[in-house]
């Protein structure tokens, strides 16, 4: 069943969450809404839902306007964060909840139910745990009984806020992969929200990045990530070393040194934002090389499949750090030691005029190197 | 350390379990077994005659009857307050919320004193109630008022933390599963608070089999109907019939830990059924 959600706001107070928000989610997919923390994609969700009501704009589900209908009757599957299961009951009573509050005319027989819900216990691999109560489960557990539970009305979408956000790192890998495996079995069209954007890269068929209440971009994952729209997408996304200059020459001027920029749309004199990815640039020791960016080796990181080395510049008069990630045999070939000064070279780089809005959720200073997370280090 | 001898991080448990069973001796056991003894000098006959004169067997109907009919009215009433406290917000709130303690605080005399003026005959409420034929002042719905007065406090405040722990993911997740409002309160919500409102209810009843101080301007006190066990006891001591006093406190203390007992073991059953973990 497919969910269309059409100029969407919503305030809190002076707060602004939803900004003019409108999307199509196809049948069968299961979408990742991605943004930091604030951006108002739990806030979406719930209205998808029905937990929380727009301020303007309607939900359809299956090209009906479901704006009004109350949760209950709008047959969605919703997960929480923290699993909101009823501890007082077994995990068999929690899955079975949904079909015992079923109208008389609808409720299915008790043995129905019995069937129904070991079923579920199967494809989410917890029968054994049919008679403990949630307090003795692990959260992973827990949140796959969650899941069991929301899929026992058979909900026409399901609806996951941050399932995996309460849980430590590898017990997160491992569901991030069952949950692919569960939709790529069932296909029930799924929107699950995250800000993790490796997990939302990993496990989506679509993702939708969100950034304070407005949408900046919609793609396949390898399309959000190869083709950023916005410098915001650009540094979420994935660690990038920023470069700030002045294009000239089919150059970008940044301080004393020069980018190879090629042809771009940029006039000559405009002020522009270069990123480039950890993996797109590289050293050059060569001192008479006098193209690149001139930076000093603080750390050299060989261990895991590839090598990162931290330098530092100096650009328009205050220091930046780069991360740069190169092969083993690239960097041993370099023979790197520290304090050395080399040339940064990008491989290929992206401009992006500086900021046409006030900036994104954080202001970034140029040459500031963005982590994993979409936090500045 | 020696083996086999389990390690406290908190020291002194044998210091802190003999404080306890003393002082809850001084406090609590001699005065009670006090009153066991003293009454223990009338025979089973003269016993059994002071405790079931027909004046003393009404008072018991009317103080452990209207008890627990204002313990019962206080835990619905209660848990609706509760429930507003906590999940609303509207200006005054805390105002509101340091008003509920009021019963607790107030001189139980001068709560009798003020119910009594307000719902008797020509009182600001007992003048609109009076001509609908509902008497409030000096009768036993009287009793009833001053009594769910002052256990009002008992359950808010036994029901409120409780509730203000409970997620209202939880209710969200019923919903969403497709329970109606009914539902989500009682197989969601009412299991969770069952302990809870329990204990209020305990409280608030013993509190009112106890009471006396609000309870006796506003009953009228007329034999056989609106007499309350405590206001006999009283009559009896100014009588210098100390172990008739006693006979009866020995009832009522009797008859209290039975009930206190019984609702204790409903509070237990249901923390069993809430959480076997």
């Amino acid at each position: 069943m497919s969910i269309r959600v059409q100029h969407i706001a919503k305030r809190f107070g002076p707060f602004v969450a939803l900004d003019d928000i409108t999307l199509d989610f196809p049948t069968g997919e299961l979408v990742g809404l991605l943004g930091p923390s604030g951006c108002g994609k739990t806030t979406l969700l719930r209205i998808i839902a029905g937990l929380e009501s727009a301020d303007h704009g309607q939900v359809f589900l299956d090209e009906e306007d479901a704006s009004t209908a109350h949760v209950r009757d709008r047959q969605v599957g919703f997960v929480f964060q923290h699993y909101a299961l009823f501890r007082h009951m077994t995990v068999f009573d929690n899955v079975a909840f949904g079909l015992r509050v079923k109208p008389r005319g609808q409720r299915p027989a008790e043995s129905v139910i019995r069937t129904r819900v070991y079923e579920l216990l199967d494809l989410v691999q917890l029968a054994a745990l049919a008679r403990r109560y949630p307090t003795q489960l692990s959260g992973g557990q827990r949140q796959r009984i969650a899941l069991a539970r929301a899929l026992a009305v058979e909900p026409r979408v399901l609806l996951l806020d941050e399932p995996f956000g309460a849980l430590d790192a590898k017990v997160r890998k491992e569901l991030r992969r069952w949950l692919r495996q569960l939709h790529d079995a069932l296909h029930i069209t799924s929107i699950f929200v995250t800000h993790d954007q490796e997990e939302a890269l990993e496990v989506s068929d679509r993702v939708v990045l969100m950034n304070q209440g407005r949408v900046e971009q919609v793609g396949a994952p390898q399309e959000v990530y190869e083709q950023p729209a916005s410098p915001f997408v650009y540094s979420f996304l994935g660690a990038v070393n920023l470069f700030h200059g002045r294009v000239q020459d089919h150059h970008l001027h940044v301080g004393a040194g020069r980018l190879p920029v090629g042809h771009n749309g940029f006039p000559t004199g405009a002020e522009a934002l270069g990123f480039v990815r950890p993996h797109e640039l590289d050293i050059e020791t060569n001192p008479a090389e006098t193209t690149g960016i001139a930076a000093r080796v603080e750390r050299v990181l060989a261990f895991g499949p590839t090598a990162r080395v931290e330098l530092s510049g100096v650009e328009r008069e205050s220091s930046h750090i780069y991360e740069v990630e190169l092969s083993r045999e690239r960097v041993a070939a370099l023979n790197l030691t520290n304090g050395q000064w080399v040339r940064l070279k990008p491989a290929r780089i992206r401009l992006f005029a500086p900021e046409p809005r006030p900036a994104g959720p954080m202001p970034l200073p140029a040459g500031s190197l963005i982590g994993l997370d979409g936090e500045g280090i | 350390m020696r083996a086999g001898k389990p390690h406290r991080v908190l020291p002194g448990f044998p210091l802190a379990l003999g404080y306890t069973l003393v002082y809850l001796a001084l406090i609590v056991l001699i005065p009670l077994s006090a009153v066991f003894l003293k009454s223990a000098s009338l025979n089973w006959e003269q016993f059994w005659a002071v405790i079931s004169a027909p004046r003393v067997l009404a008072s018991y109907r009317v103080s452990f009857g209207l008890s627990l009919l204002a313990a019962a009215i206080n835990a619905v009433f209660g848990l609706i307050f509760a429930w507003v406290l906590v999940r609303y917000h509207f200006p005054g709130k805390r105002i509101v919320d340091a008003l509920v303690d009021l019963p607790f605080a107030l001189p139980t005399a001068g709560a009798g004193i003020a119910l009594t003026a307000i719902y008797a005959g020509n009182g600001w409420l007992g003048q609109w109630l009076e001509p609908l034929g509902l008497k409030v002042a000096f009768t036993p719905l009287g009793i009833l008022v001053a009594l769910i007065f002052i256990g009002l406090p008992f359950v808010v405040r036994t029901v409120q933390p409780v509730l203000e722990d409970l997620d209202t993911e939880l209710e969200e997740a019923a919903a969403s599963l497709g329970a109606d409002r009914w539902q989500t309160f009682r197989h969601v919500l009412l299991p969770v608070l069952l302990p809870a409102l329990l204990t209020g209810f305990a409280l608030a009843f013993a509190r009112a089999v106890g009471e006396y101080g609000s309870v006796i301007f506003i009953a009228g006190n007329v034999p056989l109907v609106s007499e309350i066990t405590p206001l006999l006891i009283i009559t009896k001591l100014e009588q210098y019939d100390y172990i008739g006093a006693t006979a009866i406190a020995v009832v009522m203390l009797i008859v209290s830990f039975i009930l206190l007992f019984l609702i204790n073991g409903l509070q237990f059953w249901a923390n069993r059924s809430r959480a076997r973990s």
